[in-house]
């Protein structure tokens, strides 16, 4: 063995440092372009923080102009993209992961929602309007179906229109792929031998995941979940297309009511000339950035108390 | 061992022997066949399990023991392109016929597996799996039960302070008797055991082989084991596999101190293999 030659030992620690190097570059950049969009949006915008600010309705005079409207439907449009998304996808994760047979047809299923999360947002938004809000042309002209009391918390009008309920229909679109793949990582996670544990014992496939493969992924389908709504709340494209209001003056008070979210109020003001707007508009970023971060804090508080059993 | 679940213990068929004894048989394969896709795993495997004795499968790596042993369970139903023909029961019931339901053929043929697989959930929640499938016990019911199959797996000392506590925080030999007694809580008649000391250390092995000497009063218990020193110190009775057939099958103590075959009598004394 003496004939071979040597890898010298300080090349290696060399390339190791390198690396090293690398990598704390590359976390600094990331940091770096993070830090600096917050701070201008900080330098911007905080000192149009207020309660009046959250409270207030939209208004031509920016010093009197809120995001109540706005924020109340993000909190709308995702309750109801987060109630339909998340069954749906977790349903259709467990039946791919748990149940399906491994064929082309499953297989081919599996790989096409991978490549559904990756269609713009827009593209959704367009279904959207015209599976929900147009019902797919039915009714074109003619007025809507009413059921219930506009007055209801229970009233619907078929189609959907540009109402609320629309608007988290297609954000569950949007989110659906994510969902399920995320899901499926999650089940994936759990290893097999847990599962043949639990056939020897007796259990059918519907015991084994609602006692045992469910229960151990459910951390990490909460996670993705919990990441999925926060891409949601953060989609602007497809409630442009849905056709939302720009001028919106009161909150949702039942599925069918109006509303707009909080990126498209960001963005309308933003798209404006005066200074003023454009400091209302980096205070609603700092809203939506503290929103989403209460997000990414509740995934992970959610994560450490479904974890804590086992350890 | 009382058990207060619902068992389906000697049936009172006609009781088959052991031919050549008296011993009446669990599980029986006449002519049993097994394959995965066109490779035949198994070829015309005839064998009589007598009931609560331990049976040990031996044979060099490949030779079918674990495939026949996960037939008697179905397990191998899991697996895509298997199937078998021929004759396999156990209390004269066919294993292998489409009416059978596994469910219930796994609650009465319970199986532990190479690596102890322990559920992520507490000591009590994995014993107490099987039972809360099959039965809705009272919660005093199901503490008597946990208690019990604990303690027939000779684990319940150890544990008893801590039932609630997760079970991955167990050494591996303690996980292994937890999927013993997890194996034992839903009151099955037949034991399966796949090398179940292959992934511990002699002393835990020692603990699990002291154990399988003990259940085989309640229970039919069939191992399959690499290590044929094992095999000897467990067994009643051993079955040699050799490339999906079975060459020799009868006392221990016979088949390793005066095999029939040549075959046989090459493997035990670690000509090969």
């Amino acid at each position: 063995m003496t004939d071979v030659p040597h890898v010298p030992v300080a090349r290696r620690l060399l390339a190791n440092r390198l690396f090293l190097a690398t990598c704390v570059v590359c976390t600094g950049l990331a940091v770096c372009v993070l830090a600096v969009l917050i701070v201008s949006i900080m330098i911007d915008g905080v000192h149009r923080l207020s309660p009046d600010f959250i409270a207030n309705f939209a208004s031509r005079k920016p010093d009197q102009a809120g995001i109540r409207a706005p924020l109340v439907g993000s909190i709308w449009v995702c309750t109801i993209c987060a109630l339909t998304a998340l069954p749906v996808g977790v349903g259709t994760a467990i039946y791919l992961e748990e149940f399906a047979k491994r064929g082309r047809l499953t297989e081919f299923i599996r790989i096409n929602i991978s490549n559904l999360s990756g269609v713009p947002s827009i593209v959704y938004g367009i279904i959207g309007l015209t599976a929900f809000s147009r019902f797919f042309g039915w009714r074109a002209g003619a007025e809507p179906i009413e059921l219930g009391s506009p007055d209801s918390l229970l009233y619907l009008r078929l189609p959907f229109g540009s109402s609320v309920l629309a608007g988290g229909l297609t954000l569950a679109l949007v989110v659906l792929p994510i969902v399920i793949v995320a899901s499926q990582e999650a089940i994936r996670a759990v290893p097999n031998s847990l599962r043949q544990g639990a056939l020897a014992l007796g259990s059918t496939r519907w015991q084994m995941v609602s006692r045992l493969t469910l229960p151990a992924s459910l951390p990490m389908v909460m996670t993705g979940a919990i990441l999925a709504m926060s891409r949601a709340i953060g989609e602007a494209a497809p409630i442009l297309v849905l056709g939302a209001p720009l001028m919106v003056l009161e909150t949702p008070a039942n599925l069918m009511s109006e509303f707009t979210v909080l990126p498209m109020q960001i963005f309308n003001w933003a798209g404006r000339a005066k200074a003023s707007f454009q400091e209302i508009a980096a205070a609603a970023i700092i809203v939506q950035l503290a929103v989403l971060m209460s997000f990414n804090a509740l995934a992970i508080l959610v994560r450490q108390r479904l974890q804590t059993p086992l350890q | 061992m009382t058990m207060m679940s619902p068992m389906q213990t000697n049936p009172t068929t006609a009781a088959a022997t052991v031919p050549g004894t008296a011993e009446p048989i669990s599980i029986r394969a006449a002519g049993f066949d097994g394959f995965y896709g066109s490779f035949q795993a198994l070829k015309g495997i005839s064998l009589d399990i007598p009931r609560n004795q331990v049976t040990a499968f031996i044979g060099p790596s490949g030779c079918g023991k674990s495939t026949f042993l996960r037939w008697m369970n179905r397990m191998n139903d899991t697996i895509a392109g298997a199937r078998a023909s021929g004759t396999l029961t156990l209390d004269g019931e066919d294993i292998l016929a489409r009416s059978v339901d596994v469910v219930d053929l796994r609650r009465r043929v319970g199986m532990v597996f190479q690596r102890p697989n322990p559920f992520p959930k507490s000591i009590f929640d994995n014993v107490a799996f099987g039972p809360r499938l099959h039965w809705r016990h009272s919660r005093a019911d199901l503490e008597d039960l946990v208690e019990q199959s604990l303690r027939s797996a000779a684990l319940w000392n150890e544990v008893k302070d801590r039932l609630h506590a997760s079970a991955l925080g167990l050494s591996g030999g303690q996980q292994q008797r937890l999927c013993i007694a997890r194996a034992i809580a839903g009151g099955p008649e037949v034991l399966l055991m796949d090398e179940p000391c292959s992934a511990l250390d002699p002393k835990s092995t020692a603990s699990v082989e002291e154990l399988i000497r003990e259940l085989r009063t309640a229970y039919t218990i069939v191992i399959v084991t690499h290590n044929m020193q094992q095999a000897s110190r467990v067994s009643d009775r051993t079955a040699f596999f050799f490339e999906g057939s079975l060459i020799e099958s009868g006392q221990t103590e016979t088949l390793f101190t005066n095999p029939k075959s040549k075959q046989t009598e090459d493997y035990v004394t670690g000509r090969f293999g």
